[in-house]
């Protein structure tokens, strides 16, 4: 691993590690919008258990999308993301920095705290270990494709909701295979195909998002 | 005399410009004459459906629309594409231009479908697999348009844009397949759209009809949005300004 890339990504954590609340936010977010569905569904046991892997899935969706909106302004607004573009590191490297420590500080937190989501809503034990392991291999995906959208729409007034809007679509093929996994093990299949295609997904991911992103970095800079 | 082809000639948005005044009473003409052409043998002409009545020739318009909903978005990442690799005006231009347009047809195929699924399936919407591969791409049209328009500076919006429309380009077959996967461990739908029996040949020659007529309709709103642009974007330009004092001594 490269200097530029362990030294954004330290950098990253350490920032995170000193506005802990600010960092925990997303997790705080996550179980307050799941604990919402049994409000607005009905209690029934049957119907939650049924619908929990989309929920938590979904869910977990959105707190990735609503907390990667400030992986980059930070660094915008006080001049520092421009010193690091223009340090002649790569900027797939920064990027790819970027979307790592975005993961390390929400996404795993996140995969962390999916089991308890999933016994608030009556989810089998293979269930829930099916749920973690689909989490822990889409979730990287999402802070990738996030900080893209992140880039995108560095500086922009609207930029929480316009990310949304953007990266949502392209995030549908991981939300399915994702909770496809669950579904596949609740009806008695293997989930071995989905977790395939969630890391063959993955790795596409890796080697492309950080790409786009370091060139709608440098098209934000200009 | 052998001479080199001028590939780059209509780059320039003068020329382009005049180029749409000739041909925008020519597209207008052909876009209305085939659509009627088209109403005429797919309403009168055509025989109706064994099983389906009267209610699928609403096929006329749908499935020319679904066509030109997915060509258009390859036209849209393509001219983006051109406009930031090679910094030519007139291909981002035709970029913005293309977006809604596209946006439109798609929202035409949903529409259409919409009306055609409630007499024949009995619903409004089903989650089938084309039905919601058209519905995110519907989705990603928006999300074009919605960061072209955000971003004020005009440069930074055209490249942000060919960055997400090549993205998306990337997506469409995986979120197509992902889509379709879905949809068969699901199990939803029952009903299918690919079991339609083999068309009559005046079914097919309506559809093109209605295809080509869609084409030189999507041709002429594209090159009229494109000019306005060029207008509002060289505005102090020399020939903006020529084009100006003509207009004064008409006056």
């Amino acid at each position: 691993m490269s200097s530029a890339f362990s030294a954004v990504y330290a950098r990253d954590l350490r920032l995170a590690l000193r506005r802990r609340v600010e960092a925990l936010l997303p997790v705080v977010f996550f179980i307050v919008a799941v604990s919402l569905f049994p409000l607005g569904v009905g209690p029934e046991p049957q119907t939650l258990r049924q619908i929990a892997a989309g929920v938590v899935w979904v869910s977990a969706l959105l707190a990735s999308m609503l907390s990667v909106t400030s992986l980059y302004t930070g660094d915008y607004a006080d001049g520092s993301l421009e010193q690091m573009v223009l340090s002649g590191h790569s900027g797939f490297e920064i990027a790819a920095a970027k979307a790592a420590a975005h993961w390390s500080i929400t996404g795993a937190p996140l995969v962390l705290a999916a089991p308890l989501i999933g016994l608030l809503l009556d989810m089998s034990a293979s269930a829930l270990g099916t749920l973690v392991i689909s989490l822990l291999l889409g979730t990287p995906i999402l802070s990738l494709l996030g900080g893209l959208g992140a880039a995108l729409t560095l500086g922009l007034r609207s930029a929480g909701v316009l990310l949304i809007l953007l990266i949502l679509p392209l995030a549908i093929p991981t939300l399915i295979f994702g909770a496809g996994a669950v579904g596949a093990v609740d009806a008695g299949q293997s989930a071995a195909g989905h977790f395939s295609l969630l890391g063959a997904l993955l790795i596409l991911t890796a080697l492309t998002a950080p790409l786009a992103t370091s060139f709608a970095l440098h098209i934000a800079l200009e | 005399m052998n001479q080199p082809i001028r590939w780059f000639t209509f780059a320039a948005p003068s020329r382009f410009y005049a180029l749409v005044n000739a041909l925008n009473p020519w597209l207008w003409a052909i876009a209305l004459l085939l659509a009627i052409a088209a109403l005429y043998i797919g309403f009168l002409v055509a025989p109706t459906d064994a099983t389906q009545g009267d209610s699928y020739r609403i096929i006329f318009i749908h499935v020319p629309a679904a066509w030109m909903s997915m060509v258009l978005y390859l036209a849209m990442a393509f001219w983006a594409a051109i406009g930031w690799m090679f910094n030519a005006r007139m291909a981002s231009m035709l970029a913005r231009a293309l977006a809604p347009t596209g946006a439109l047809f798609t929202f035409l195929a949903l529409w259409t479908g919409s009306f055609w699924g409630k007499p024949t399936w009995g619903t409004w919407w089903v989650w089938d697999a084309r039905l919601t591969s058209e519905l995110i791409l519907l989705f990603l049209y928006l999300g074009f348009i919605a960061l072209v328009s955000s971003i004020d500076d005009m440069v930074r919006g055209d490249k942000a844009g060919a960055v997400l429309a090549l993205v998306g380009v990337i997506n469409i077959p995986i979120i197509y397949f992902s889509v379709r996967w879905w949809n068969t461990l699901h199990q939803g739908a029952t009903i299918s759209m690919t079991a339609a029996p083999k068309m009559a040949q005046t079914m097919l020659l309506a559809m093109l009809l209605m295809t080509f007529a869609f084409w030189a309709y999507a041709f002429a709103v594209v090159f009229t949005r494109a000019q306005a642009l060029a207008l509002e974007r060289e505005h102090d330009a020399e020939w903006v300004r020529a084009l100006r004092t003509k207009g004064k001594e008409l006056q």
